[in-house]
């Protein structure tokens, strides 16, 4: 027993027994063109999320599949209470109702040919409606730490988030998954200049040969055979270059601060893929870009995400909170409306890292319990799907 | 600590220290601390260095290969004297 065995948190707990902190009611779109139709629907209906997107038509092989996993992995996580799914087409339109309904939640399911956008909308209103008395009906119940899904992932970073923020994130996992929560990390081309030590927090051989197999497919499918330059300000971005990263070296060391100094991996994630090996730490191969990671680590599950930033990254998620840790006093002087925990002290060696993770798990609880997060206030609900390649 | 430091150095195999604040001006004494052990030294700042950015704790060659967190961050690709500004006009990744 620690001192952080005995956390619990009140959060709703899901007919397939994970627990959710938030209580979305969401409209969710097959397709491009059935955002329309979403959003009058969340019009009509207060209580209601449509989450609006670009893709969804014409998509085949592997990136179909990619589709398909973050629309049902999204209508499925825990912080939705029901899902009110619209397509243009009653065939993948059932397809990704059927996938959320095997967590054996409510799913109202809409197709538009034959019927019309108004319709469409007045039958999905109706649905709609009868969720949110439901929804709001429902109670919060004590939970253990052991049951939240906490994801990570870094954005706009500079030199003080592998000093601070980091670290901070690091310290957490280092406390709670031996407590058993579930965690994620990703962001598969910055882990370049850090790829020999990552290889090596992986819980066996087998698990640290097939994290290097995924990150050198990356380097040499997408990276090599796509770039012009040495990819200076996009990876490192300007931002990050800004705030005084010179090297993807430098970056990728910065970010593996996040987890920590002895935690493993115990397996790897495709893209929005939900973990299957049991309690622990998991690598998701992801993009760096913020929302699209966000996106897809909350489609695998999470239920909150931790977010070090260092030049100040707004980013936030339609239906996980996402708490923005920073170290960097300039962003908490010049940005403290978007920062949820400031561990600038650590800077200033006033805090120590031990004292920072506290206070990260402290807001973890009081987010689970309810407590709108700094991006949930200013209303940032970045929901971006990663797309692999051009669709026919 | 009773006095903030200026610049943080990761580990004491780094050749380059991190900024910690804001206005730092050429020919302040910096206090610098060693983040690996809190132990510290004293280094004066030989340019205007912003917040964030990263100063050489020694003079450095061009192909010499910088160091921070203990590890290899990139290949110095002009001459940097001690106290100078370390970032893209004199270092480069090795990866891309």
């Amino acid at each position: 027993m620690s001192k952080y065995s005995n956390i619990t948190f009140h959060g709703f707990r899901r007919e397939n027994g994970r627990v959710g902190v938030r209580n979305h009611v969401l409209i969710l779109p097959v397709d491009d063109i059935s955002n329309a139709a979403c959003e009058a629907v969340a019009n009509n209906v207060k209580g209601t999320l449509a989450i609006p997107h670009a893709y969804g038509r014409l998509q085949f092989g592997e990136d179909l599949e990619l589709h398909f996993r973050t629309m049902i992995g999204t209508g499925s996580n825990p912080n939705v209470h029901s899902v009110v799914v619209i397509g243009i087409e009653p065939g993948w339109t059932k397809r990704i109702a059927d996938g959320i309904r095997k967590t054996g939640k409510e799913v109202a399911e809409f197709s538009i040919e034959q019927n019309g956008d108004f319709e469409t909308i007045r039958r999905a209103s109706w649905a709609a409606k009868d969720f949110v008395h439901k929804a709001t009906e429902v109670q919060r119940e004590e939970c253990s730490i052991s049951e939240l899904w906490v994801s990570t992932k870094c954005g706009e970073s500079d030199t003080t988030t592998g000093l601070g923020s980091c670290p901070t994130v690091g310290n957490m996992y280092d406390k709670l998954l031996p407590e058993g929560i579930t965690g994620f990390f990703g962001e598969t081309s910055e882990i370049t200049g850090a790829e020999h030590i990552c290889k090596t927090r992986a819980i066996n051989e087998e698990v640290g040969e097939r994290w290097y197999k995924m990150w050198k497919a990356y380097q040499d499918d997408v990276i090599f055979a796509h770039q012009t330059d040495d990819l200076s300000d996009s990876q490192p971005t300007k931002g990050n270059i800004e705030g005084g990263l010179t090297t993807i070296e430098e970056k990728a060391l910065g970010n593996l601060e996040k987890i920590g100094r002895t935690s493993q991996y115990i397996d790897i994630l495709e893209p929005a893929e939900m973990p299957n090996s049991g309690n622990g730490l998991y690598f998701m191969d992801s993009s760096s870009a913020a929302a699209e990671c966000v996106t897809l680590m909350a489609a695998g599950g999470a239920v909150i995400h931790t977010f070090p930033t260092g030049q100040g990254n707004v980013v936030g998620n339609p239906i996980v909170p996402v708490i923005k840790i920073t170290a960097n006093p300039r962003t908490v002087r010049t940005m403290s409306e978007h920062v949820d925990v400031d561990v600038s002290g650590i800077l200033r060696r006033e805090m120590t890292i031990d004292e920072a993770g506290d206070e990260l798990i402290d807001m973890i609880r009081r987010t689970a319990n309810g407590r709108n997060t700094a991006a949930e206030a200013l209303g940032h609900r970045e929901f971006s799907m990663t797309k692999l390649y051009r669709s026919a | 600590m009773s006095q903030i430091p200026h610049l943080l150095v990761h580990e004491h195999a780094d050749n380059v220290g991190v900024v910690v604040v804001e206005g730092l001006t050429a020919g302040t004494e910096m206090l610098v601390c060693v983040t690996h052990d809190n132990s510290t030294f004293t280094l004066t700042a030989k340019a205007d260095v912003p917040i964030g950015h990263k100063v050489a704790l020694k003079d450095l060659k061009a192909g010499d290969t910088a160091m921070k967190y203990g590890e290899d961050i990139g290949k110095i690709i002009a001459d940097i004297g001690q106290g100078e500004h370390v970032h893209t006009h004199n270092c480069k990744t090795k990866r891309w």
